[in-house]
């Protein structure tokens, strides 16, 4: 590779670029280094401002190449990614894409090797420079001045980039505001634009650009709108707009505030969700749709239908003040989509008639508006609802009492009674004597049918004896209310 | 009260606009404003110009024209029954706000949607009035992406196709089922209907713009929908099959998915909890595996659990890798693109430079580890020169191994 045959041994040279990211004006030296033969370790690029010290008694003349000296390849995809890398801020960056070309002469291929670590370098370096590039365009703020002389709109940005990229970006902001006078200021230059001509100007600071624009006030409420304080993702935001940019960036400025104040922001919105939850619908139709939607505890998504109690509510037409009160649905009553099909229902209806209680004088329905199971195989295993699942549909039941108005409230087993009273009861402790609702009507406590259809022999007699007891007292109470 | 300012109106619509997901502004028609006598231009690549405290970009002004409606979808926060603070923009309002906005380099363009006043006629002549102004008096070459509204009248949703880059009709639930439940105004058959309407206008826009150059553009930049997610019980294998159904049909050119959030004055029949935001990012996940690595939507619905959803501890490209372990190892020498591609850690950029390294050495251990983000991740399902994971894809315990220590995903769980 190093046939020196126009090389001095021992000379080291020294390439002076006259501008940071001047690609043009180091491929032409590079070019005349490879045909001369000058390896990597014998050349120091240094860029304006920067010293070569290394190199200091370096010969800046440049060889000749011979005119017959081959041509110098390089791929495409070289040349690309050196245009964009020669751009970073990394003084090794000249030096690094000299070495790729002269190993490129070898090995025309030698960029597709992704693992090699000089080309995974220029790679990342490239990457580095675009992403900084796509910063600048996303980030630039421009400030509205009127201008003295002209009267005319003049908009002026301050940024800092981090690599030298003012130049290479230009050309997006001539497009995108190609009828726009602008001028973008930065540490280490300017670009002024006036609408026909795009010129170069000295480095500026912060101070001479305008410090304020009314139309930031609008842009900081749309930022702060805009964000769902539900979704605070604060390491996805850092991500992509790291804090370096935000000193420049009028909105930036709200984030702190935004991010404190984004759980009570969150809390209220779900507090002001609470609140429609006190308007109840006010017909059974209507509560009838609404539980058919209801997913307020987790049965409602079982896949399940919703059931609404059933019976009469006008005194005038055969309702005899009572409101039966059960559990929740089961699987037949899913079904049919009525109250009090199953076996329950069927034991239940035996116990009225035995009592002279007429089921169709009653308004018959549940705790909880939907079935509660899991699955068997083919069949869904009935599942007691929870204290929470109870109170949560007991914003259901309560709705159906207001508007039925029973005057007797007969609640059936201990979910049916915590249904009415929000409390847990014993039972056995309850029954057989009323209980005072604020409403000024009256609960009575009892088993649920189904109970006694679990039992046999004389625990079944004696609970049946005791069911009995209590819709006979039922009834009585009831004729008495009735007046 | 007297009248609302801009800012006040500004801070209301935007608001009402923020439970909305999609923000892209790429993938349109080339242009700038050299020539014109307006501003502004589109270079493929769209530009996010900041970032939300929620991790969001914004790279339009996304706002409602109004948050007046006269539908009342349960999801939704501007639905007739709630009582959120209301506001209206007039068109020439919006229009000078996109331009004020845009000159100062905030905006890529605009991002316009509305509640429901009057008509979907008529809100939806007035969505095209503003772009209208936009184009024809303002000479406006930024991005402009409408959102029509259900029902509208086709030629009103044509006419908004011929300003716009982009137009959307949001399917909001991925099943009609859902559709029927949260939002009884809206039908799924005439939300479908107009999606095929915007599909067959872009497709004949095309077809004459190969015969005529000067033909009309027609929504270059595509159509797109929004799915709600976690506001019904559908899984996530019901979203998927649908989104497929949808990129199928219509050519849709993205499907958003939107996690179901608390909205003020929620409507009682909604949770009040939102659902984890990670399971939205799994969805995101399941469509770049439709998208770029080749898996068809039941291969997604494979990598979902019994309850039909995917894993949320883990991503669903590694789900399906540890339901499909016969699969691997995969030989880095050796294997096809496609089934590079499947390798749980390997992106569609690592692949590609697997491809072209081998081509120059053999590759092993470390040189894959240079290419890839996490070698400890993609370790167990690969073969290389030196490397063979002889027990490691037999391990009852891989999953457990390979899954994340728990993140803190939500700042505020727990
Ligand atoms: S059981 Fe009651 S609270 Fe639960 S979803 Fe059904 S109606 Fe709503």
């Amino acid at each position: 590779m190093t046939s020196l045959q126009h090389v001095k041994l021992g000379t080291y040279y020294v390439v002076a670029l006259p501008e940071a990211d001047d690609f043009d004006f180091w491929r032409e030296r590079a070019r005349g280094l490879v045909q001369c033969d000058v390896p990597p370790d014998r050349v120091a690029w240094v860029e304006p401002g920067g010293s070569g010290s290394l190199f200091s008694h370096g010969d800046r003349r440049i060889p000749v190449p011979a005119a017959d000296a081959p041509p110098v390849r390089a791929s495409k995809a070289f040349v690309n990614l050196a245009k964009s890398a020669i751009c970073h801020s990394d003084p090794e960056r000249f030096a690094l894409l000299y070495r790729l070309l002269w190993r490129l002469q070898a090995n025309p291929r030698l960029l597709e090797d992704g693992a090699d670590p000089e080309v995974r370098k220029l790679d990342e370096l490239a990457r580095t420079v675009r992403r900084d590039i796509h910063k600048m365009r996303a980030f630039v703020r421009f400030r509205l001045v009127e201008g003295e002389a002209d009267g005319e709109e003049h908009y002026v940005a301050w940024f800092e980039p981090e690599h030298h990229i003012l130049r290479t970006n230009a050309g997006f902001f001539v497009r995108r505001f190609a009828n726009m006078k602008w001028s973008i200021l930065t540490p280490s230059g300017s670009l002024h634009w006036d609408g026909r001509v795009l010129e170069e100007g000295p480095p500026a600071q912060r101070s001479d650009a305008p410090q304020g624009d009314a139309t930031e006030d609008l842009w900081r409420k749309y930022y702060a709108s805009i964000f769902n304080p539900a979704r605070l993702k604060i390491g996805a935001m850092l991500k992509e707009m790291p804090r370096k940019y935000w000193k420049n960036m009028p909105e930036a400025a709200l984030i702190p505030e935004l991010v404190a104040g984004a759980q009570s922001r969150e809390s209220q919105m779900v507090a002001a969700g609470t609140l429609e939850f006190e308007e109840r619908p006010d017909t059974l139709e209507a509560i009838d749709k609404a539980i058919h939607a209801c997913r307020k505890c987790p049965i409602g998504q079982l896949d399940n239908h919703a059931m609404m109690g059933e019976g009469p509510q006008d005194y005038a037409k055969g309702f005899s003040g009572l409101m039966i009160v059960g559990e929740q649905p089961g699987d037949q009553e899913d079904l049919a989509g009525r109250p009090f099909v199953g076996p329950a229902g069927q034991l239940l209806d035996r116990h009225l008639e035995r009592a002279g209680i007429d089921r169709r004088s009653a308004y018959i329905t549940n705790a909880v508006k939907h079935f509660k199971f899991v699955n068997r195989g083919k069949r869904r295993l009935h599942q007691s609802p929870t204290a929470k699942e109870i109170d949560t549909c007991r914003w259901w039941v309560e709705g159906e009492r207001a508007i039925v108005q029973p005057r007797l409230i007969l609640a059936m087993g201990a979910s049916a009674a915590r249904g009415m009273l929000g409390k847990t009861v014993s039972i056995t402790k309850a029954r057989g004597a009323p209980i005072a609702l604020e409403d000024g009507s009256e609960l009575w406590v009892t088993a649920h049918p189904s109970y006694l259809l679990r039992l046999d022999g004389a625990a079944q007699e004696e609970q049946s004896r005791l069911f009995d007891a209590d819709l006979a007292a039922v009834k009585e109470r009831l004729a008495e209310l009735a007046g | 009260m007297g009248a609302q300012t801009t800012i006040e109106k500004l801070e209301i619509l935007a608001d009402a606009a923020k439970y909305d997901a999609s923000c892209a502004s790429s993938g349109t028609a080339k242009r700038n404003s050299a020539g014109g006598k307006g501003i502004g231009s589109t270079e493929g690549m769209g530009i996010c110009h900041a970032y939300a405290p929620d991790g969001r970009c914004i790279s339009l002004l996304k706002i409602l024209l109004t948050n007046h409606c006269v539908f009342d979808c349960h999801y939704c926060v501007n639905r007739k029954s709630s009582n959120v603070r209301r506001a209206r923009f007039t068109p020439q309002e919006v229009v000078d706000l996109t331009l004020s906005f845009y000159r100062r380099n905030y905006i890529e363009g605009l991002f316009l949607s509305s509640g429901i006043v009057k008509s979907s006629n008529h809100t939806m002549e007035q969505l095209v009035e503003v772009a209208r102004i936009l184009r024809e008096e303002h000479d406006f070459r930024g991005y402009i992406h409408l959102k029509t509204i259900p029902e509208a009248d086709p030629e009103l949703v044509h006419q908004a196709g011929l300003y716009a880059d982009r137009v959307s009709i949001n399917v909001e639930l991925p099943t009609d089922a859902g559709l029927t439940r949260l939002a009884p105004d809206k039908s799924a058959r005439q939300i479908e209907g107009a999606m095929a309407g915007v599909k067959a206008d872009i497709v004949e826009a095309k077809d004459n713009r190969k015969r005529f150059k000067h033909a009309p553009r027609f929504a270059p930049a595509g159509q797109s929908t929004q799915m709600i997610v976690g506001a019904d019980a559908a899984t996530d294998a019901d979203i998927v099959g649908k989104a497929s159904r949808l990129y199928d049909n219509f050519r849709l050119r993205r499907v958003y998915y939107s996690a179901f959030s608390p909205i003020p004055d929620a409507s009682a029949v909604l949770p009040l909890k939102r659902p984890p935001l990670i399971r939205e990012h799994r969805l995101y996940q399941s469509d770049w595996l439709m998208r770029f690595y080749g898996y068809q939507p039941g291969e997604v619905m494979q990598a979902t659990e019994a309850d039909g959803n995917l894993p949320l501890d883990i991503d669903p490209k590694l789900a399906w890798a540890l339901k499909f372990r016969e699969r691997f190892p995969v030989d880095i020498n050796r294997a096809s693109k496609e089934e590079l591609l499947r390798v749980p850690g390997l992106g569609v950029r690592a692949v590609g430079r697997i491809l072209a390294s081998r081509r120059h050495r053999t590759m092993r251990l470390e040189d894959v580890a240079k290419l890839t983000v996490s070698i400890a991740k993609v370790r167990p399902f690969i073969v290389t020169a030196d490397w063979r994971p002889v027990l490691l894809t037999d391990r009852a315990d891989l999953r457990a191994l390979l899954a994340p220590k728990q993140e803190q995903l939500e700042l505020f769980a727990a």
